[in-house]
């Protein structure tokens, strides 16, 4: 027998998801559309999809041609990639390490501390805002890059997607690396880390994102204009702080900007995004 | 997809030959750096700021070391949230009746969206599915903030959404300053503008016409954003949960004669359960949070109708200089996002699932995590 949909009912089905697709899509191209025109004529017709004229205007300043240093964006650009590259690299490995230790390693503790990766991870975000401002404070390292990066070279919920990757691979090569006399840290090294691909990969591309996107620690940690990331800078620029008033197309253009690394990264490894949403990826 | 109540596959029986030896040194060596930093940035800290809650700290100097910038005020702070009279409990109410017509519209618009467009998108006869999914998901993994300076142009007074509605022929408001609740505003629709006698009675230091004024203007733009920022995460997660629907229980129900509506109902919806109690959860834990969207949307503003108790935490610590309240404030989302937390595990354990599922479900409610069931 055949289940099939009857075709005008896939057609309905089609309506509502273009739609939909439409209202999900449309906004960012209305952003990138109004990065190119001038600030009176972003408001004089939002929808508009062709600038006209073609204003380039936003895009020198946020290339820092133009406008000084009051908004320098290249500058936080920089510190962006720079802070979201050394947290991901140290996290991938640390998260790495203490899995593998959950996963396979027999010691004392080692159930308590499972428990209490768990038991992090259900902590809110939130409320973790004030206690890193005060131990930042308290350590003589605020407004520092050690204050942006540190605190987020470990992260509870990479540590368990890793232990889960380990948990479901075979351990019986590693067995036979280490009756070859291999050390333990050189069998995770050149036997475990190498099969665990797949699942460092995915660990690699949420942890980039989620640096690149992180707001509130970095809010309560630095101060210095210098040394805002791009989404603190845009922040700041949104909410008027540095005294940019309404001008729709720097801030949609400098928000392009902040959203395009992770934007090239999704569309490339759109599978790993997927899965890690699955696994412990939840935004929040 | 094994957790700490479920066996662990791939692991033989311990202990044996001397490749095992020295494993409690490896252990605490790799675990080390986890435990340092975890220690140091979270456990220590929180410690540190529920200590600040029980002070008046200004800022000035350090928190520990008493004195006039930091006196020790026992549960002052708390007291002055819930039973004194003043701008505190005032300021505290009011973002926990903001925080609630919130969630109160987010978590069950955005559960049905969600669920809605997983079923669509999961027909089997659809072509082009990856592209709708990527649609959908893709404003979730973009920077919270970015996403809200796109929506402060959206619904800016001659922004987009107004170009729409006046070519409608409506007058649209002017989002970011309408601080008028969504419920006043249908009371003022049949005549009622001001309290009725009975409303005019006080819970909290807020009558109840206060409370039940719903969201504002203002707030209902944030809800859009979140529903729209969400939605895509939430899709992904039915659809998981929708390949696990087996072919079997489909095609009996087809063959039973049952029409889609029934299918929905009594195959569906069922077997989904987990799926939506995952979703509402994340969903509480996720709106009970909200931070960052409020913080460049107006700081709180029209007439604090955006105000959150996570952002007056914030505010009430950085700009008022009153970190001891503040920390109270973020002491009293914590166990309030637990509590939340707590009753939807407990429901959870109560209802009649597989164990598996079960299990799963749990850890996921525990970890606020969904672990992939296949791999």
């Amino acid at each position: 027998m055949t289940l099939r949909t009857p075709q005008w009912k896939l057609l309905v089905l089609y309506g509502l998801l273009i739609l939909f697709a439409i209202g999900f899509i449309y906004p960012f191209f209305i952003q990138i559309a109004t990065s190119f025109k001038s600030n009176p004529a972003a408001t004089e017709d939002p929808l508009s999809l062709i600038p006209n004229p073609l204003d380039l205007d936003a895009w020198r300043r946020i290339f820092g041609l133009e406008g000084g240093s009051a908004v320098p964006i290249p500058l936080w650009t920089l510190n962006s990639f720079f802070v979201a590259s050394v947290v991901t690299v140290l996290r991938v490995f640390l998260d790495s390490l203490a899995g593998y230790a959950l996963s396979r390693l027999k010691f004392r503790g080692r159930g308590f501390m499972f428990a209490t990766v768990l038991a992090v991870m259900s902590v809110p975000g939130v409320a973790l805002l004030l206690p890193r401002f005060l131990i930042v404070n308290y350590l003589g390292i605020y407004d520092t890059y050690t204050a942006m990066i540190l605190p987020l070279i470990v992260d509870a919920a990479g540590v368990f997607i890793m232990k889960q990757f380990f948990d479901s691979i075979p351990i019986s090569i590693e067995e036979a690396a280490r009756i070859d006399g291999a050390s333990v840290f050189r069998t995770f090294w050149s036997v475990v880390l190498p099969m665990a691909k797949p699942a460092l990969i995915t660990l690699t591309i949420l942890s980039f994102q989620g640096s690149w996107n992180e707001f509130t620690h970095f809010l309560v940690v630095t101060q210095d204009v210098e040394k805002r990331t791009l989404v603190t800078g845009l922040a700041s620029l949104a909410s008027g702080e540095l005294s940019a008033g309404t001008q729709y197309p720097l801030k949609l253009g400098a928000a392009l900007i902040t959203t395009i690394p992770v934007a090239i990264l999704f569309f490339i490894f759109q599978r790993h995004f997927t899965s890690g949403a699955n696994e412990g990826g939840v935004k929040g | 997809m094994s957790t700490a109540t479920t066996p662990r596959r791939g692991r033989k029986a311990p202990g044996r030959g001397g490749t095992r030896g020295g494993e409690t040194t490896a252990g605490w060596l790799f675990t080390a750096p986890m435990l340092v930093i975890l220690g140091i940035f979270l456990f220590i800290p929180v410690v540190m700021a529920f200590y600040v809650s029980l002070t008046s700290w200004n800022g000035n100097g350090s928190p520990f070391t008493g004195g006039e910038n930091a006196k020790f005020v026992g549960v002052d702070n708390y007291t002055s949230l819930f039973a004194e009279d003043g701008l505190r409990r005032q300021n505290f109410m009011q973002s926990i009746g903001n925080n609630f017509w919130f969630v109160f519209f987010v978590v069950p618009l955005q559960t049905a969206l969600s669920f809605f467009l997983a079923i669509i998108v999961n027909n089997k006869f659809l072509k082009g599915k990856g592209f709708f999914r990527t649609a959908f998901y893709f404003p979730s993994v973009t920077s919270s903030i970015a996403i809200s300076v796109v929506f402060i142009f959206l619904f800016a007074n001659s922004g987009a959404v107004n170009a729409v509605l006046g070519k409608l022929g409506v007058d649209g408001p002017a989002w970011f300053s309408d601080s008028r609740g969504l419920f006043h505003i249908a009371a003022g629709g049949v005549g009622v503008d001001t309290a009725p006698g009975f409303a005019q009675a006080e819970v909290f230091g807020r009558s109840l016409w206060d409370w039940f004024s719903g969201p504002s203007v203002a707030m209902c733009v944030v809800i859009i954003l979140v529903i729209w920022t969400t939605t895509g995460t939430f899709m992904l997660m039915f659809l998981a949960a929708l390949q696990d629907v087996p072919v079997e229980v489909e095609e009996a129900a087809m063959l039973d004669g049952t029409t889609g509506w029934q299918k929905m109902r009594h195959v569906t919806v069922p077997i989904l359960k987990p799926a939506f109690f995952l979703v509402t959860t994340l969903g509480l834990i996720g709106t009970w949070q909200i931070f960052d969207q409020i913080y460049v949307m107006g700081k709180g503003a029209p007439a604090n109708t955006t105000l959150t108790p996570a952002f007056l935490s914030y505010k009430q610590a950085f700009t008022t200089l009153d970190y001891g309240t503040g920390a109270a404030i973020s002491f009293v989302v914590f166990a309030l996002i637990i509590a939340l937390t707590s009753g939807q595990r407990w429901l959870l354990r109560d209802r009649d699932v597989p164990s598996r599922r079960k299990a799963r479900a749990a850890s996921i409610a525990a970890s606020n995590t969904q672990t992939g069931a296949r791999k």
